[in-house]
């Protein structure tokens, strides 16, 4: 518990300094506002605009959400046809490559043709991008069983559905919160990057992504850069909700869960 | 064998193994085992013996040759065989309870019956204390204790073991080597026992077959007329050693040539 105060303490030290560094890179240079604001001019913007900045962050929240949840999902499923066979997995892998191989932002303008912009069609790109690694790691989880495993269940006349249910499926946790951690890091960055190209523009319905970008064009530098402080924010509590929900569903059984040295 | 009357528990039959690249692993192997007999496989890496036990419980088919459990074809008899893996094979998702509940399970044993049989097994083996802990948290001599009692809960008469204690330390090798004397006291089923350490054949078995490498073939079979129940005591008697070094002798004979 003390370790972990003087780690948060040393943190807030860094952060204090580099507010520090940064407010004196402003008076030694004379940088212009519109160039790079105070951190009071970004806290400022962050307050007075709290609450366009929420709905904002909760629009790219839903979408990235939305988006890898529907990966998981579908990628699950996806998985568990793969699973089937040798020969399913042969035919059917290389588009799972090509899955995560096409650059999203080339697709990003049919896929506006197809939804029409919004936020469905950010849903869809956040889908896209997040759905390989779900399917590629769930795969490995599922096909990886120890062969005695599957050796003692057929002593056992185990039928196929027991193979699958107590066996491969629980088997392919982890690696399926592997393919999670990873797709969850990509749905905030693809939720993001989809609405500067399908987002909506239409007042109030704009995500981080539709936002940036009129900051940007009104050159509201430092309400931009509260945007992009928004923006981490969410990427980390993305990385944090899927960290915990591992932990709570490995960490009484799994050698690698992490948080594990937390008792 | 004396009981000559009583169908034998396992019967191979010129019984030859070779796997797709055309290597013989099993050449022409003929072996009676009665019931009640605990018959040890002992012979170097690459003599079959694992291929043996595999064939035994039907898990692979031989090649040429006919293979009988309890007068049946091995995947019919399968119900009244257990198998014991050299690693302990637990799912590491359940815990001690529910790892020797599996087989039960999946052989559609309701709840109340399956709880019932568990306990009393967890307590034949030393394990109670552990039963609501997770594999990751035992010692390996633990979870090969899991892995037994699991074996033991749907009441085999046969029991195949691939060197389950091979990867444990000395003393508790020994130590498992006596607790399974004392289960085979108690409960009555007929072993086939795989492993290199003549020690553990001498010490468990009442016969040792002796096999020669590449491809597999019965070298010697070897009585152990050492006295029931064994204890630890007995390998220090002089009949141990001397039956350990001759069972060592053919061993080498077996391998080099």
């Amino acid at each position: 518990m003390r370790r972990r105060l003087t780690a948060f303490v040393n943190a807030l030290i860094v952060f204090a300094a580099l507010l520090l560094l940064w407010q004196l890179v402003l008076w030694v240079f004379r940088v212009q506002p519109f160039m790079l604001p105070s951190p009071w001019a970004v806290a400022c913007a962050f307050v007075k605009r709290f609450p366009a900045l929420l709905t904002s962050l909760s629009i790219t929240a839903l979408e990235a959400g939305g988006g890898l949840l529907a990966s998981v999902g579908v990628g699950v499923v996806i998985a568990l046809v793969f699973a089937q066979s040798r020969w399913v997995r042969r035919m059917l892998y290389p588009y799972t490559i090509l899955l995560q191989t096409v650059p999203i932002i080339a697709v990003a303008p049919l896929i506006l043709m197809w939804v029409g912009a919004g936020t469905g069609a950010v849903t869809l790109i956040t889908f896209i991008i997040s759905l390989a690694p779900v399917i590629a790691n769930t795969t490995q989880g599922l096909v990886s069983v120890d062969e005695n495993l599957v050796n003692l269940f057929l002593m056992h006349s185990a039928s196929p559905r027991q193979l699958l249910f107590r066996l491969r499926l629980p088997n392919a946790v982890p690696s399926l919160f592997v393919g999670i951690r990873i797709a969850s890091g990509i749905a905030v960055i693809g939720a993001i990057t989809g609405e500067l190209y399908a987002g909506s523009s239409r007042v109030g319905q704009g995500g981080l992504g539709y936002s940036i970008l009129y900051a940007s064009s009104q050159l509201q530098t430092d309400y931009l850069f509260a945007l992009v402080l928004a923006a981490t924010a969410l990427g980390f509590g993305f990385f944090f909700i899927t960290m915990f929900l591992e932990w709570y569903f490995l960490h009484r059984w799994h050698e690698s869960a992490r948080g594990a040295e937390t008792d | 064998m004396t009981q000559s009357f009583v169908a034998p528990q396992i019967e191979l039959a010129s019984v030859s193994k070779s796997y797709g690249n055309g290597r013989l692993v099993v050449d022409a192997l003929n072996l009676t085992v009665a019931k009640g007999e605990f018959i040890t496989l002992l012979g170097s890496s690459g003599c079959g013996k694992s291929t043996v036990l595999k064939l035994i419980s039907g898990l692979t088919s031989a090649t040429s040759g006919t293979i009988r459990v309890d007068g049946m074809t091995p995947q019919n008899a399968r119900e009244t065989i257990s198998y014991i893996f050299q690693d302990p094979t637990l799912l590491p998702w359940r815990t001690v309870r529910q790892n020797v509940g599996l087989g039960l399970e999946l052989e559609g044993i309701n709840g109340d019956q399956r709880r019932g049989k568990t306990a009393s097994l967890l307590e034949l083996v030393g394990l109670q204390h552990v039963a609501d802990a997770y594999p990751r948290e035992l010692s390996g001599g633990m979870k090969m204790r899991v892995s037994i009692a699991r074996a033991l809960a749907t009441r085999p008469q046969l029991l195949l073991m691939d060197e389950p204690f091979a990867a444990l330390d000395e003393m508790t090798r020994d130590r498992m080597n006596e607790e399974l004397m004392r289960l085979r006291e108690e409960q009555n089923w007929t072993a086939v026992f795989v492993t290199h350490s003549v020690a553990e054949a001498v010490f468990l078995s009442t016969r040792i077959v002796i096999l020669s490498p590449s491809p597999g073939r019965v070298r010697q079979i070897v009585p152990v007329d050492l006295p029931l129940p064994r204890t630890a005591s007995l390998r220090a008697s002089p009949e141990f050693g001397e039956l350990a070094l001759q069972v060592s002798r053919t061993l080498r004979e077996a391998t080099l040539q």
